[in-house]
């Protein structure tokens, strides 16, 4: 087995006994990297020499007998709408192609602490808004399983360095799906962690009550660790990340599934969902029942408001961020413009994509005066009945089953031209940004084009001990997919 | 011919003197190199996020109570949306449908009649950074104001005349420096204000179209452009014409005002809660240490002053204007051993005059209300005459020493050593048997030049009361 083909928990013991080296490690990662690059194209950028410096470093720290973290001189990859001090931060976008942050998003500055080694930026649809990587102002990432798909999005990239054994771990951000849905459509492993329990400083804001960063990864042991170190309240740059302790997940790791209550939320097992997903997941239900699970069937009935609620409150709030990206500051800037009102017209217009366009168009219109009460209003009094509905539910159960997406990857450019059908496919992921819970994805079968087809399961606030002990659980039971070969 | 009656609401915004900005840790101080004092966060940088400053908070909700106003113990931050290029955010973070003050008002006198405004809200919110024009090539944008804090007040319509809007200001800043709040300076632009003008017939009750004024940047300029204002409207509905409601530029130097924008551009500020912050919660002990804090406020130090000290209104004025001085006849009176009027007095003649003359502040000489008490003290002791007690406070003013000290390095000591005088007085008379001659024939005044020559013999030190009182009984002993 060749070291790209590892998980972090194992990588993390062969360096720990020093079987290995972190630049050994890193040099196999960019090896793969330069094999399969072609193909995949995750990467906006990568940065080999820093990383095995970076490696190089943990090597001799290790060596004078210095106490590391568990995944110190692991290599993981970030996605580029998270601020790397000195190397560009996109967010493939035209607008930030050239921008250089002078500051590091606080998950960056955590990665570092803890020896990780960055080997380089990911791929995204752009500004995050998108949900196959297709948006991506500045390149093409496919699927590893078969590159005539898409790997989903928007933190295609991430998802797709994991799938492709380009790094072992990656870090994604998740606004209304964007760490979910890819690691579904690519076969990996995906945490959006409870909104407020990872610092946002730095994530470059797409929608700021929804955007949360989290774990991509081969396993759900190492998604655990991953998120052991994104976790964390970071009181002097996030006034929404939530101030309380944080307890290791992996040390409390504990796949037993006796008496653990699963809730089947009919809505999400109905018209619309491909046959072979439903069928997976419904099988993997089987699997808890074998375990010892509880298996219950519930109702969420207001999960059919969630995609239009998410619409509108993503929008408004993008429409809002997205505003500073004038041409004055940083970013693009138009050639020519006759005045101010031009300069920021064409900027604006040359420099954002199509639907980055549209969201901001829409957000501003719900946000206008007139439309702001039936909109905007509308949508955060229906954001509270949501969190309502699954907390009622989170009475019966202990976590919440569910298809990440309708379907498994489609082929690139299938899609394209109806953003409306784009939107429907996050139809079983937005809800829990919207109530602001944890939701786990991890791959749970295949359908009969060999494309992965994963599971989420969706925990209550702060639950999500819960949602990897039962990843884990499950993943015991079925077993690691080997990587796909390319 | 009608008459007019003006109707004008004021929209006052004062910088707070908090060290560090709203929403990061930047220097607020005035003056820096241009874009010295700027971060992610105030410079709008992507990804960079708000933390909201408390101290701001805390301010905000004291000017509120010194306003009687309602404080909305539960209030958010909205985000006001615009394009410009001195907002890096392109949106300014402020206060929206629930401010933290609400409903208060202050009372003050216009030519010695009370007159109350009332406020409709106090918020807080960032302030923009600054385009300069002048530095070479195009235009530079110093984000160094970005993020300093700001709290606007906004009046109800009640202000009749720009006399009136004039005092309203006055006694607005002089409470934001009683509280502390604001370093209210307003050549640093520290307070600045938007004018609401209509007129209507006097005796009506509906209210004209308003138009409302910018770039107003000192009390008087807002009093220039108010009569401007009032008398264009006027002209304007003499003409048989209508009032438009649109915003004006006031360009002070030319003394008037142009249309910045009509109210069909009026902008959409797309108010929304800005996502990025959390609730504001003052909880009880919160406001009650708040409350603590509010000093006698300037009316009522006033009305003590004319009623118990016996100052006219003017004298009354310039204490209560000045928190400094107030609290130096205040704070020294309450130490219980020389009396508020004779600190007044000192305050009013002989520190007000050298604070003049230097062009200062009290803060930025050495006086403590402490030494002032005991200088006077000394005085109503015989201990130094009132002329030495005025080269004692010019020492005060500019040194650490003592007043004993002083007092002591100066010899300013007073002789008030009954034998001293009497063989002082002696001595005196002695040498001018002529006067006594004249004294006895009935020329009284002879007793001036007697105790001159005492003061000029004891070199300034005798104790005048004493001499005089020594020089009659000797004189009639003769």
């Amino acid at each position: 087995m060749e070291l790209y083909q590892k998980t972090a928990s194992e990588l993390s013991s062969l360096l720990q006994s020093k079987e290995i080296s972190s630049v050994e490690l890193t040099k196999a990662v960019f090896a793969r990297t330069a094999q399969v690059e072609d193909t995949v194209g995750a990467y906006i950028s990568t940065d080999e020499e820093a990383a095995l410096a970076r490696a190089a470093q943990i090597d001799e720290k290790r060596a004078a007998g210095e106490e590391l973290s568990p995944l110190a001189g692991i290599p993981i990859a970030v996605k580029d709408n998270i601020c790397t001090k000195g190397t560009a931060t996109t967010c493939a976008s035209k607008m930030l192609e050239n921008f250089v942050p002078f500051y590091n998003a606080t998950v960056v500055d955590k990665l570092n602490e803890e020896g990780l080694v960055i080997t380089g930026k990911t791929n995204l649809d752009e500004f995050a808004m998108g949900s196959s990587c297709e948006n991506s102002a500045l390149q093409t990432t496919r699927n590893p399983h078969n590159p005539a798909h898409v790997p989903g999005g928007s933190s295609g990239g991430s998802a797709a360095v994991v799938a492709a054994g380009e790094t072992p771990l990656a870090v994604g951000s998740d606004t209304g799906g964007s760490i979910r849905q890819p690691a579904s459509f690519c076969g990996v492993v995906g945490l959006k962690p409870t909104y407020g329990t990872v610092s946002r400083y730095g994530l470059i804001a797409f929608a700021s009550s929804l955007d949360q960063i989290g774990p991509m990864a081969r396993s759900v042991e190492d998604a655990a660790l991953l998120a052991d170190v994104l976790r964390g309240a970071d009181p002097m740059h996030d006034s929404t990340s939530i101030p309380r302790e944080y307890d290791s997940l992996h040390a409390k790791l504990d796949p037993d599934m006796k008496g653990v209550r699963i809730g089947l939320p009919k809505e999400y097992f109905g018209e619309g969902i491909d046959a072979e997903v439903s069928k997976a997941v419904l099988d993997a239900a089987e699997v808890y029942r074998g375990l010892g699970a509880e298996i219950v069937e519930l109702s969420l009935p207001l999960s059919k408001y969630a995609l239009p609620i998410y619409y509108i409150l993503s929008s408004a709030e993008a429409s809002s961020n997205l505003a500073r990206f004038d041409g004055v500051k940083y970013g693009y800037r138009t050639q020519k413009a006759d005045d101010l009102i031009d300069l920021y017209v064409k900027s604006r217009s040359e420099a954002f994509g199509p639907e980055v366009q549209r969201r901001i168009m829409l957000g501003t219109y719900v946000l206008s005066s007139g439309y702001y009460d039936a909109y905007y209003k509308k949508a955060r009094a229906a954001q509270r009945a949501i969190r309502a509905d699954y907390a009622k539910a989170f009475e019966q159960v202990d976590v919440i089953l569910t298809p990440t997406a309708p379907t498994t990857a489609y082929q690139i450019g299938e899609k394209t031209d109806d953003p409306l059908q784009m939107y429907m496919g996050d139809i079983c992921t937005v809800s829990v940004n919207i109530a602001g819970l944890p939701g786990l994805v991890q791959p749970c079968g295949f359908d009969s084009g060999r494309m992965p087809i994963g599971m989420q399961l969706i925990g209550p606030r702060f639950g999500e001990q819960k949602l990897l002990n039962a990843g884990l659980a499950f993943e015991r039971a079925t077993g690691l997919t080997d990587l796909v070969a390319l | 011919m009608i008459h007019y009656e003006p109707v004008i609401g004021l929209e006052v915004h004062a910088e707070l003197s908090t060290k560090t900005k709203i929403f990061c840790g930047c220097s607020t101080q005035f003056g820096a190199p241009i874009n010295t004092h700027v971060c992610p966060v105030c410079s709008g940088q992507p990804g960079a996020l708000p933390v909201l400053n408390k101290q701001v908070v805390h301010y905000a909700a004291k000017m509120g109570v010194a306003t009687h106003c309602q404080i909305n113990q539960l209030c958010k931050s909205d985000r006001k949306n615009y394009f410009y290029p001195d907002l890096p955010k392109a949106y300014q973070i402020s206060q929206f449908d629930v401010p933290i003050c609400e409903n208060g008002y202050v009372d003050f006198l216009v030519d010695g009649k009370p007159k109350r405004v009332r406020f409709e809200r106090i918020h807080f919110e960032e302030d923009a950074g600054k385009l300069l024009h002048d530095e070479g090539e195009g235009t530079v944008v110093d984000f160094n104001r970005c993020g300093v804090p700001l709290i606007e007040m906004v009046t109800k319509p009640d202000i009749h005349s720009s006399a009136e809007a004039k005092e309203f200001l006055e006694t607005v800043k002089t409470t934001l420096s009683y509280l502390q709040i604001s370093d209210c300076r307003m050549e640093e632009g520290s307070i600045r204000c938007d004018v609401n003008v209509s007129v209507r017939p006097e005796g009506t009750e509906e209210l004209g179209t308003r138009v409302e004024m910018k770039n107003i940047n000192s009390f008087s300029a807002a009093v220039r452009a108010i009569d401007y204002e009032v008398e264009r409207q006027i002209e304007v509905l003499e003409e048989g014409g209508k009032i438009v409601q649109e915003t004006r530029r006031w360009d002070d130097s030319k003394v008037k005002n142009l249309v910045m924008r009509s109210k069909e551009d009026a902008q959409d500020y797309r108010y929304f809660p800005d996502p990025d912050l959390i609730a504001v919660e003052i909880d009880d002990e919160w406001m009650k240490q708040i409350e603590s804090e509010i000093p006698e406020l300037p009316q009522s130090r006033f009305d003590r002053y004319v009623n118990d000290l016996g100052l006219t209104p003017k004298e009354a004025r310039t204490l209560s204007d000045s928190f400094e001085k107030a609290c130096l006849v205040d704070d020294g009176a309450a130490m219980g051993r020389v009396s508020a009027r004779a600190l007044a007095n000192w305050v009013l003649s002989d520190i007000s005059k050298y604070l003049n003359d230097k062009q200062m502040e009290l803060s930025d000489t050495k006086l403590t209300a402490e030494k002032l008490v005991a200088m006077v003290e000394l005085i109503e002791k015989n201990v130094i005459s009132g002329n030495a007690g005025k080269k004692v406070l010019v020492k005060l003013f500019e040194t650490e020493d003592s007043v004993d000290q002083i007092v002591e390095d100066l010899g300013l000591k007073q002789m008030s050593d009954e034998g001293a005088i009497e063989a002082l007085v002696d001595e005196v008379l002695a040498a001018n048997s002529k006067s006594i001659e004249d004294y006895k024939g009935g020329k009284k005044n002879v007793v001036g030049f007697l105790v001159g020559q005492c003061m000029k013999a004891s070199k300034g030190k005798g104790n005048p009361k004493m001499i005089n009182q020594m020089l009659a009984k000797k004189l009639a002993e003769r």
